[in-house]
Parts: C-alpha cells; structure tokens; sequence
C-alpha cells in the first residue's frame, strides 16, 4: 500500500513541528525517518497513523484519503518504543488482541486466533513464553512481542517508532536484521523512525532525513551519504570535518590551505570532508597539504581513527584510515604529518553575511 | 528496606563498608519506635477498646437490643442506601475525571485538579451550608422543587448530595496519579490494533487501574458512612427517618443512652475495621504485583 503525505503541518501550541510536509512512499518500501531530537519525525510518523491530527495537509493510502479517518479504522501497524505492550495480559493475550477486539462478523474463530498466534510466537522465536506476562520477558524479547502483536491483524502498513531505541547494540543489531526480513516476508510497506544514522543506512531502502519540521533530503542510502545536498545532511550523516574558508577563482582557502574547489561560486563558504577521504603523507605534495601534527590514534577494529591538530589554525580533524594503510605508514602520536583532502565538497554559507 | 538487606547478603567480600546511610543507630530507633506506638495506643487503641466495653456495659443482651431497635435499624440501612448511590456514582464520576485529566490535554487542566480537591479544603458544616442554601425552602432552586413536590433538604436526595460531594476526591484522587505514571500507550496501541474506546477502556485500562479503582472505592466507602458534619447539616435528624449512624450516635448519646450509643458505634468501626483489613489486603497485592513486574 502507497503512502503519500501531502503538505502537512503540526503545530504544538505555538511551536510549529511540521512545516508543509510531502513525501511519497511507494509499496513495499522500507524507509527510515532519520533525523535529530526534535526534528519532526516522530510527530510525522503518528500523523501517518493517525494517533496525530495535523492542522493541514493530507495523508493517503493508495491514493484513496485517509486524513480524517480514525486510527483503528487505518488498520496499521504500529510499534512503540517502550513496547507499550498490555502488562496486564499474557504474550499469548497480546499478541492475539488485535484479533479478538474485531466485530464479531469478520473475527476469527478461536481456533483460528490461536493458530495465527503460534505461528507469529514461532516466528518471533519466542514460543515457550506464552504464558508470561510482559514484565518477565527482556526487552528485546517484548520489542518482538510487540512487532508480533502489530504484524497479528495483518497491517498494510507498519510503522515503527524508534523501535530499537530502548535495546542494546548487540540486540539492536540483531533485530534490524531481522525486521528487514519481516518486511520482505510480510509485503508491507514500512516506516521507522531513528535517530542512528546507521541503522537507517542498514536497513532502509529510501531514507527521509528531517531537520527542524522539514525534509532535507530524500534518498537511497548510497544517495544521501554521497551526495548530501546540503551542509546539515553531510554533517548529519558519518564523521566530517568542516573546513571553513573563502572561495576566490575556484579554490578555497582555508588557513595556509588551498583547496580545489572548481564548481564553487566565490564567497565565505565551508569545505566538507568525510573521515575516510584523507591521505596523509610525510611530505608536503601541493596547496591543499595540510601541516599537522598527530594528536591521538584510536587503533580498534578494522577501522583506526587518527587526531591531528592543523599548524596553521590550531582545529582538530578526524581521520579514518583502514588497518592496512596505517600499518604502512608507521605513524607515530606526537608526528609531523601532511594530510590531503581526497574529496571535498564546498557549501556557500548563505548565513555567513547576515 | 528489605530489599537492601538481601543485597547485602548476597554481595560477597567486604562488606563493612554498606551500612546504609539513610540507617540510624539502634537507640534512636527503639526510641522513634516507642513513641510512634504509645501515642497510636493512646489516640487509638485505648478509644477502640473504650467503645466495645462501654457498648457491652449493660451486657450482651442491652447490646443486642440497642442494635435491634427499630431507630438503630433504619439509621443503618439509611447509611448503607448512602453507601450504594454514593459509591458507585463517585466511582464512575472518578474514573471519568482521571480518564479527562490523565488521556487529554487542555487548557483549565490543574484549575480542574483544584476543583475536585475542593471538598478537601472546605469544610463539611459549609458544604451542608451550601446545599441547604441551594435546595432549601428558600433557597436558590428549593421554590422550584417545591413546585415539582420534590423535596431534597431534610431528607434521602440532600444527604445523598451531601454525601457525593464530600467523598468524590477520593477515587479521582486515586486514580489521577496512578494513570499519569502508566502513560497513554497501551491505549494507543489498542486503537492502532482496531479497538475502539470502549473495548480499549474495558481490556486495557480498567484492569490496570483496578487495585488503584478499589482502593479508591475503599477510602470512598469508609468516609461515605462516617460523614458527620455536612450530613447533619442536611439531614434535619428525623429520628428513623433521615439519621444515619453517625447522627443517630450523636443523638443517642445527648440523651444520655450512653451504652445504646456505643453499640451503635461499635458497629461502626467493626466497619472500619473491615475496610482497614480490606484495604491492607489490597495494598499488599497491588505490592506483590508490583515486585514481581520489576
């Protein structure tokens, strides 16, 4: 089932959460909504479900408009948090609530609910807990108690509200996997809310990032970490040092540094560079080699991420380099260094003036 | 305070280093305890056994009579009429406050929370004050009701209203911060998964309010059949008529029955006696649950 979202806005009291939302979802997609505290996202997700009304705007499902209708007519799925699952019933009386609460035309015969709740207690994996109640089960276990419960009344949609948020990594991890594959098994169109930028990136097919009640950028994940379309996806997304400068007759410069920036327009602007896109070299090799001495060298993993404080402006810059390439280049804390930009990307500072 | 002990019991190595802050020395326990439980004897203990032995002075028989006398008779089932509208009327009214007050947001919302507190901060002669003021023969709405031949002052309905008015915080009160800390999302996620209010309410809400609803219920009912001072306000004392057990004590006790009096009153607090064991009941398994669920 499609979602299209059409102009919406929120406000809470005067405080303006949405501002003139659009966004189309097609079916059978996986997005995340990625976005700092306070970005919108989640007011965005419950006006989906109708849990929220907006103050304008439209919300459709296959194109047919659902923006008055109410939450439990919308049949979505909707996963909480803090699982917000019925302390006061067992797993069993969770998960098959969706079901018993139907009118009595069109509910299942018993027989039929607890058939449908074995399968989704195999599915999640948990079934010899039936007979527990919320409050005994970790939290991992109760986040997929609470998917079961959603995905029971078979929802064209579902959506996900920080769903892992409450998890630790391992069980994050783990989980994310596997609601990727729910998704695909179920054929629904989902959307999850995050603030882990890498989580969005694992497991989503498009990702909506949102800043301050609006959209910045709508994208594959490929897309997005690519090609940022402006300063606050680039910063929102990975590790990247900001280079901040003047662009005169395509270069930046920045300190003692010249940087080819050959498409900028001239003016007070920022260079942004990812962590991984440096090299660094025990000799100068051109205008944008930058003097630097190594401040710190983090060696974990197949990633070792290296401090290094630039002579000429005294900033720290984070540097990403594989195993490999460290151990070749001996670097040594405390080393005179020349780091190069390998890509750089050059925003106008549209504020820089006023 | 006992989960503290079994910590420290299970924690090995050293284990000198744990005396709890928060604990005082020996004495100064022994000497808060010994106060706590000679003034509860003198304030408490002493004036219960005092009833029961006055009340049983003239023997059993001059008890049982005191009780069966007609008047004591209709005064306790006029308090127990009170009880069975005043209870349930307030139990729904609580419940309907704490739904508005926990599950919506608006305006006016904490000058609302004053408003039902209201009948805590007055007191009962001027709340009877008020509804004698406002039913009365010459008051605001008594010439109406008069004209209907409906008479609510010195009679069942005023100390019904009466009644309501002085114990409707109780259950709200109850309920209020205990559905505040269970939060709106179990109710959300009933709707998302098709229920509608009703069912959401019945399934999901009641049952985790229920021990807090009883409770409620419970402080409800105790201070419903108590009421003094609004009641006799309302009441106009018409002896087998419009006296419920606390009026009827006072008025038997001004005519010197003394014995007669205490019977009366003893029935009354081996009702509260009950509903203390009913509520410590209550409190001991809403606290089991509680353990077991963290």
């Amino acid at each position: 089932m499609s979602i299209i979202v059409e102009n919406i806005t929120k406000y809470y009291g005067s405080y303006q959460a949405l501002t003139n939302i659009n966004l189309e979802i097609e079916s059978g997609e996986l997005i995340a909504l990625l976005g700092p505290s306070g970005s919108g996202k989640t007011s965005l997700l419950r006006i989906i479900a109708g849990l929220e009304q907006a103050e304008n705007g439209n919300i459709l499902f296959n194109e047919e408009n659902y923006t008055h209708k109410h939450v439990k007519d919308r049949n979505v799925g909707f996963v909480f948090q803090h699982y917000a699952l019925f302390r006061n019933m067992t797993i069993f009386d969770n998960i098959a609530y969706g079901l018993k609460v139907r009118p009595r035309k069109i509910r299942p015969s018993k027989k039929e609910i607890e058939q449908k709740v074995i399968e989704l207690l195999q599915l999640v994996k948990l079934e010899g807990y039936k007979e527990r109640y919320p409050s005994q089960l970790s939290g991992g276990q109760r986040q997929r108690v609470a998917l079961a419960r959603a995905l029971a009344v078979e929802p064209n949609i579902l959506l996900l509200d920080e769903p892992f948020g409450a998890l630790d990594a391992k069980v994050r991890k783990e989980l994310r996997r596997w609601l990727r594959r729910l998704h695909d098994e179920f054929n629904v169109t989902s959307v999850f809310v995050t603030h882990d930028q890498e989580e969005a990136m694992d497991v989503a097919d498009r990702v909506v990032i949102m800043n301050e009640g609006k959209i910045e950028q709508v994208g594959t994940p490929e897309e997005v970490y690519d090609h940022p379309i402006n300063p606050f996806v680039y910063d929102f997304l990975g590790s990247v040092n900001l280079f901040k400068g003047n662009v005169q007759q395509g270069k930046l410069v920045s300190g003692n540094v010249e940087m080819n920036a050959p498409d900028s327009e001239d003016g007070v602007s920022t260079g942004y560079v990812r962590a991984h896109n440096f090299i660094i070299e025990r000799e100068a090799s051109g205008n944008d080699s930058i003097a630097s001495n190594i401040d710190h060298i983090h060696s974990l993993g197949a990633i070792v991420r290296i401090e290094v404080i630039r002579q000429d402006t005294n900033e720290p810059l984070e540097i990403e380099l594989t195993k490999e390439q460290y151990t070749l280049l001996e670097l040594k804390k405390g080393e005179r260094v020349f780091v190069r930009p390998k890509e750089l990307r050059v925003f106008v500072d549209y504020m820089a003036g006023i | 305070m006992e989960q503290d002990h079994t910590v420290v019991a299970k924690t090995n190595g050293p284990v000198i280093m744990t005396k709890n802050a928060t604990k005082e020395p020996k004495l100064i326990q022994w000497i808060l305890i010994s106060i706590v439980l000679l003034f509860l004897t003198l304030f408490l203990v002493v004036p219960l056994i005092a009833i029961f032995v006055k009340a049983f002075e003239k023997g059993a028989d001059a008890y049982l009579a005191a009780i069966a006398h007609p008047d004591s008779l209709a005064a306790i089932k006029l308090t127990l009429i009170v009880v069975l509208i005043t209870v349930p009327l307030n139990a729904v009214f609580g419940v309907v406050a704490a739904w508005t007050i926990t599950k919506y947001d608006f305006r006016g919302k904490n000058f609302l929370i004053t408003l039902i507190d209201l009948p805590f901060s007055v007191s009962p002669v001027i709340a009877g004050l008020i509804f004698v003021l406002l039913f009365g023969l010459h008051g605001a709405l008594g010439t109406v009701l008069q004209s209907l031949g409906l008479k609510v002052i010195f009679s069942i309905p005023g100390i019904v209203i009466a009644s309501i008015f002085i114990t409707f915080p109780f259950i709200a009160r109850e309920l209020i911060p205990l559905m505040q800390s269970q939060g709106t999302s179990e109710e959300e996620a009933s709707l998302t998964l098709g229920a509608g209010g009703f069912k959401t309410f019945w399934y999901v809400t009641l049952p985790n309010i229920k021990w807090g609803l009883l409770y409620g219920v419970i402080l409800c009912n105790a201070r419903t059949i108590g009421e003094f001072g609004a009641v006799s306000v309302v009441s106009g004392h018409i002896r087998g008529m419009t006296n419920t057990m606390p009026l009827h004590i006072e008025i038997l006790y001004n005519e010197y029955q003394f014995s007669a009096a205490f019977a009366v009153a003893s029935m009354m607090s081996i009702f509260a006696i009950i509903t203390l064991i009913i509520k410590s009941i209550i409190e001991w398994k809403t606290d089991f649950k509680s353990t077991k669920a963290s």
